[in-house]
């Protein structure tokens, strides 16, 4: 069980100098040593030869960046949208929304869909269910996958897990269950495939892996250089993989059982908001305050697209993908969700309708809704229809009447 | 909420990219050649000069960006409520209109970027001098802040009221233009940077971010970067796209209907994971990739029906009970590992599944110390194994064709013309009602439940 009185990851005594310390587990040649953050920055110093110094060190890394970039441009330069060319473009988005939660008190600013397709839990108002927490910011919320439980936290540093029950006086807060501990905001938690483990990400700039039952933390990740915003699971079949992205501008990939960042994209220009996988789990999109979202292929390790637009001047909050990932829906501090044809890269729609920034927008798990959340204490689940361009004509016709 | 950032670096404009995204707008409509036509505006006795109107503001938009009027409108309104346009009739409130109201551009030394954060001594000057032009002049909470900074400031109170003399009596020397546009311009930016109550906060940004700064070089060592050719990989998001349009709902809608429109939940009970007879379409997207095959627990169980007949049942069981251990409590791992031991990987057991030589000597090493990736590499070999040989196979039997025949495609069921006959909407029983033990159905399940600490 593990010590809340220690905000550290883990203290004991370090494998090096043997001092009980607060510990970070990193690996040495494969294998797992547990190092006082001190020891860490020697043993990293050591690589130091005569004459090299930290500015030497990074103008090195940058001319290995460098290289790279020219590697990864001489393999191919084709763009997504050049590839889907014969791709057929698509006709109009009808959306209408379906249902209007409305609130009171707090803004939106997180939501998740039950497996079940049809609930929601929202980190200050609820649908179903409602938990209310003493502070104000519940940055990250996530429903369990057996839809019996949410996690949920945010300024607090924390996460916790509320077991879900249906007596409307039974007092939630007796069953919380302290699960992750950080020493900076927790901004996104996530369950993985089963109850009994969350991945959570926070302003302290690590992730980390933690077991439900006893709060133990069983993997950290460390690489970002600021605070983590977002993270996602990957859906592929070789699992175990995640995805972040943060204030430093990058979005890193990293490997849930070694602890290890695989991949790093850095081409964004500014926070990095929302990160979400493609459908096929072999890419995944981003959102950014630089106002752009982007896709990033795995395999081909660089962005194959930018989807921007010169009158989108405002950060995008929260970006998803429809079922079949044609279609990525993005919600933007403008109060706008914007809708992106993801093969051709351009924007197909813009919906209105939100009074405050939109905060989270999430397409429901069989993909028949989408929902979006947002500071304006509202969360409008909408439905969308495509017509292709040869419907849109006769159908604007014959629409007028049903959206009455 | 008022946001102090006492970071030395900071810098407004690099932390909200989106202020200078605005003032290259704000730039570009200034523009000798391609920018907005002014005109001079007379309000009433006195003529303005560079004014616009809000309806050719939304025009100049709408045909630089090549967006629709309500969004040029949308991002217009920004403009002016960030303080970079404000108006002339009805300056108090900053939105922009789509008729003859007439706008003029802030001067840059007012921008939201570059006098941030708003300092509490101008803003006492300010109210100052509102209040000694004209006694009274000053709205409530104008007052309230006034008395609020009296307080707060007093020992430079004397030096507040004397600037604010200074300032009123050098603004007399000036045309009356010059001194209303003075007048506009600073109490637009004050709009911005103290509104008034019930007005939104647009500088409201949440949380702090950034407040570690880690400016280690970072050690990446035994990378492998596999620079795949990209025009084979966005071929296959072509396809994907492509291959699964038809069971996107937003893409192709779904039939019977959607439940969130026509609130009848057919839909969702065909496809829900007890349903005994699959629809058309899910049994199609088993094809699709093993995976998906194995995400649905249907598909697991007529999978497992196959497996039988092929008497390869073990390495789906196995996979599973892998997965329960990956998944599963911390605590149980030892006795669960265990049993995966005793039922397929112990020479002789009941289930024996066929691993290559080299993974079971390291798994079964492993198992020594039990931990939930320790059957991880067993349950991989297994699963290509499966994908490679008996997945294909089973698309090909005819079991898979038979169900795909038999497999329901469901009628449309067309909207309710009739509003009012619209159907009930009731909550879906909870997740949690499964678990509950003894928990009676009669029960009403009320339709939101709110909990509070």
């Amino acid at each position: 069980m593990c010590d809340h009185t220690f905000v550290a990851i883990t203290f004991g005594p370090c494998d090096s100098c043997t001092l009980n310390k607060p510990l970070m587990n990193i690996y040495l040649q494969n294998e797992p040593v547990n190092y006082c953050s001190l020891c860490v920055e020697m043993m990293a110093c050591q690589g130091l030869t005569q004459g090299e110094n930290l500015a030497s060190l990074k103008a090195e890394s940058e001319g290995l960046k460098l290289r790279l970039e020219e590697e990864r441009a001489k393999l191919h330069d084709v763009e997504l949208h050049q590839a889907a060319e014969k791709v057929e473009p698509l006709g109009q988005l009808v959306t209408k929304a379906r249902r209007s939660l409305k609130g009171h008190g707090n803004k939106v600013l997180c939501t998740d869909w039950c497996r079940d397709k049809r609930r929601l839990v929202s980190s200050s108002q609820v649908t179903e269910h409602a938990v209310t927490m003493p502070c104000t910011w519940v940055m990250a919320c996530a429903y369990a996958p057996s839809g019996c439980a949410i996690a949920c936290g945010g300024l607090d540093n924390k996460c916790s897990v509320y077991p879900l029950s249906l007596d409307k006086n039974e007092n939630l807060s007796a069953k919380k269950k302290s699960v992750a501990m950080h020493t900076n905001y927790l901004s996104a938690c996530s369950f993985t495939n089963s109850d009994m483990q969350i991945l959570t990400s926070s302003g302290d700039g690590t992730c980390a892996l933690w077991d439900v039952e006893s709060g133990q933390l069983l993997q950290s990740f460390h690489g970002h250089s600021a605070d983590v915003l977002s993270l996602d699971l990957a859906p592929s079949e070789t699992g175990n993989t995640f995805v972040s992205g943060g204030c430093d501008k990058k979005a890193n990939v990293w490997d849930m059982r070694s602890g290890q960042n695989i991949q790093s994209f850095e081409t964004h220009e500014s926070d990095i908001n929302s990160v979400k996988y493609y459908p096929s789990g072999d890419a995944f999109a981003t959102g950014s305050d630089d106002a752009t979202c982007r896709l990033y292929d795995l395999r081909a390790d660089r962005e194959v697209a930018i989807y921007s637009k010169e009158s989108i001047i405002f950060g995008a909050s929260s970006v998803d993908f429809s079922i079949s990932g044609r279609l990525l829906f993005a919600g933007y501090n403008d109060y706008t969700i914007n809708v992106w044809d993801v093969l051709k890269g351009t924007r197909v729609s813009i919906l209105f309708g939100h009074e405050n920034r939109v905060s989270t927008v999430r397409v429901s798990p069989d993909g028949t809704a989408f929902c979006s959340g947002s500071w304006d204490h509202t969360l409008r689940v909408r439905t969308g229809r495509y017509l292709s361009l040869s419907d849109t004509h006769t159908h604007t016709h014959t629409h007028t009447h049903s959206l009455t | 909420m008022t946001i102090s950032m006492v970071n030395p670096s900071g810098n407004l404009r690099e932390q909200m990219p989106f202020l200078t995204k605005m003032e290259r707008v704000i730039v570009s409509m200034q523009d000798p050649d391609v920018g907005m036509k002014m005109r001079n505006q007379r309000l009433l006795i006195t003529v303005i000069p560079h004014a616009m109107t809000g309806s050719d503001i939304v025009s100049w938009l709408t045909q630089k960006y090549a967006i629709t009027e309500e969004e040029a409108l949308h991002i217009g309104n920004f403009l002016v409520k960030y303080g970079y346009i404000y108006p002339l009739k009805e300056p108090r409130n900053l939105c922009l209109k789509q008729d003859e109201s007439p706008y003029r551009f802030q001067t840059p030394y007012y921008w939201t970027s570059t006098r941030w954060p708003a300092s509490e001594m101008d803003y006492a000057i300010y109210l100052a001098k509102k209040n000694i032009r004209k006694q009274g002049e000053l709205i409530d909470y104008e007052k309230e802040c006034y008395n609020v900074l009296h307080k707060r400031i007093n020992h430079t109170w004397d030096f507040v009221v004397m600037q604010a003399r200074e300032q009123l009596r050098a603004s007399k020397q000036r045309r009356k233009a010059d001194r209303l546009v003075l007048e506009y311009q600073e109490q637009a930016y004050w709009l911005v940077n103290r509104p008034p109550p019930g007005a939104m906060e647009v500088l409201e940004w949440g949380p702090e971010r950034g407040s570690i700064a880690n400016p280690r070089v970072q050690l990446v060592t035994g990378h492998c970067f596999f620079l795949n050719n990209a025009c084979v990989c966005e071929c296959s998001f072509v396809k994907y796209c492509e291959q699964y349009q038809d069971h996107d709902p937003i893409m192709q809608g779904c039939l019977p209907s959607n439940p969130w429109i026509t609130d009848d939940i057919m839909y969702w009970n065909m496809n829900s994971e007890t349903a005994v007879m699959p629809t058309k379409l899910r049994v199609e997207r088993w094809s699709f990739s093993f995976m998906k095959l194995l995400n649905d627990p249907l598909g697991q169980k007529e999978f497992l029906i196959y497996l039988e007949k092929e008497f390869s049942a073990e390495n789906l069981l196995f996979w599973q009970a892998c997965e329960d251990v990956q998944h599963g409590e911390t605590s149980r791992i030892a006795d669960k590992v265990d049993e995966v031991y005793k039922q397929y990987l112990a020479p002789g057991a009941s289930n024996w599944v066929n691993i290559d030589s080299k993974t079971m000597e390291s798994t079964l090493e492993g198992i020594h110390q039990p931990n939930r990736f320790v059957l991880y590499d067993a349950q991989r070999h297994i699963y290509f194994l499966m994908k490679k040989d008996s997945y294909p196979r089973y698309l090909k039997s005819e079991q898979y064709k038979n169900l795909l025949e038999k497999a329901i495609v469901p009628q449309e069921t067309k909207k309710s013309v009739f509003p009012f006959m619209r159907r009930q909407r009731h909550s879906s029983p909870s997740p949690a009602l499964l678990t509950q033990a003894g928990d009676d159905d009669g029960k009403a399940l009320s339709s939101s439940v709110r909990l509070d600490l």
